[in-house]
């Protein structure tokens, strides 16, 4: 059953993010971006992460992707004029090693994942607690406070950028 | 049964489809949209990694990521805006007024 919810899930999400970057309809690419972080969400759910698919569903698929919404409806700008071939781009020369370069990253990610062997989730009950809520927290204003207050000074920063840059000059 | 070789290749395959798409699009929202997908990759492989060794810390960072990912899209979509005013265009070819 989970093995079943896994290929589903990881089905979506690859033929969702493919269909992202496939076709020129900007406002198409931002829906199917939302059903592919959908079945991320599933996903981590499968992996005993709660919070985790939760904040992925409210912060990424609302909040975030609502703003790339808001801009593309925005700026109206719906169509993507037609890209040159690759060739164009690279030449034939380039084509050539890149295929041979990404032919080698894929050997060499095969090779080492072989090396490992089959890595099993640990089934014991203290792994199974990992999802508690109460720990992320405990750990997010312990261990990890001054990444938190980092964190806030970072969006302050990025609030003020977003406002002067959208700014209209006069 | 899925193991952790699972999520890894998941993983790798949705950062390629990424990365592709940073690559090949002519839209500058298209391409934050996939710089998206590629955080995601990277957020599924530390939840993974995170449950495989038993810890939190995986989802801690995850939390931080998605922060990252917020401000990132907020001041991106800000540029974004910004250019199209200026040029009528999101092509990223119509803007090469700092090529040397």
């Amino acid at each position: 059953m989970e093995t079943f919810a896994f290929y589903i899930f990881a089905g979506i999400t690859i033929l969702a993010s493919l269909f992202v970057v496939g076709q020129r309809n900007p406002m198409y690419s931002v829906m199917s971006l939302i059903a592919s972080f959908g079945a991320l969400a599933g996903l981590y759910v499968l992996l005993d992460a709660p919070f985790t698919a939760v904040t992925q569903i409210i912060i990424y698929a609302g909040a975030i992707m609502v703003l790339f919404l808001f801009v593309v409806m925005l700026l109206n700008a719906s169509r993507e004029e037609a890209a040159p071939p690759v060739t164009q781009l690279v030449g034939r020369t380039g084509l050539r090693i890149g295929a041979v370069l990404s032919l080698l990253l894929g050997a060499e990610i095969v090779w080492a994942l072989s090396r490992v062997g089959v890595t099993r989730f640990g089934e014991d009950p203290a792994a199974a607690s990992v999802s508690s809520v109460r720990r992320i927290g405990t750990g997010l204003f312990t261990d990890h406070a001054f990444a938190f207050e980092a964190t806030s000074i970072l969006i302050l920063v990025a609030m003020v950028g977003a406002v002067v840059l959208a700014r209209r000059e006069r | 049964m899925v193991s952790l070789n699972h999520y890894l290749i998941l993983s790798g395959v949705l950062f390629a489809i990424g990365t592709a798409g940073v690559f090949l699009r002519r839209n500058l929202i298209t391409v934050l949209l996939s710089v998206e997908i590629m955080l995601n990759a990277v957020n599924l492989t530390f939840v993974a990694v995170g449950r495989y060794l038993g810890t939190v810390d995986g989802q801690i960072i995850t939390f931080f990521v998605m922060t990252v990912a917020a401000a990132e899209a907020a001041v991106g979509l800000a540029l974004v805006i910004s250019l199209f005013r200026h040029k009528e265009t999101l092509s990223p070819d119509a803007f090469t007024a700092l090529k040397w």
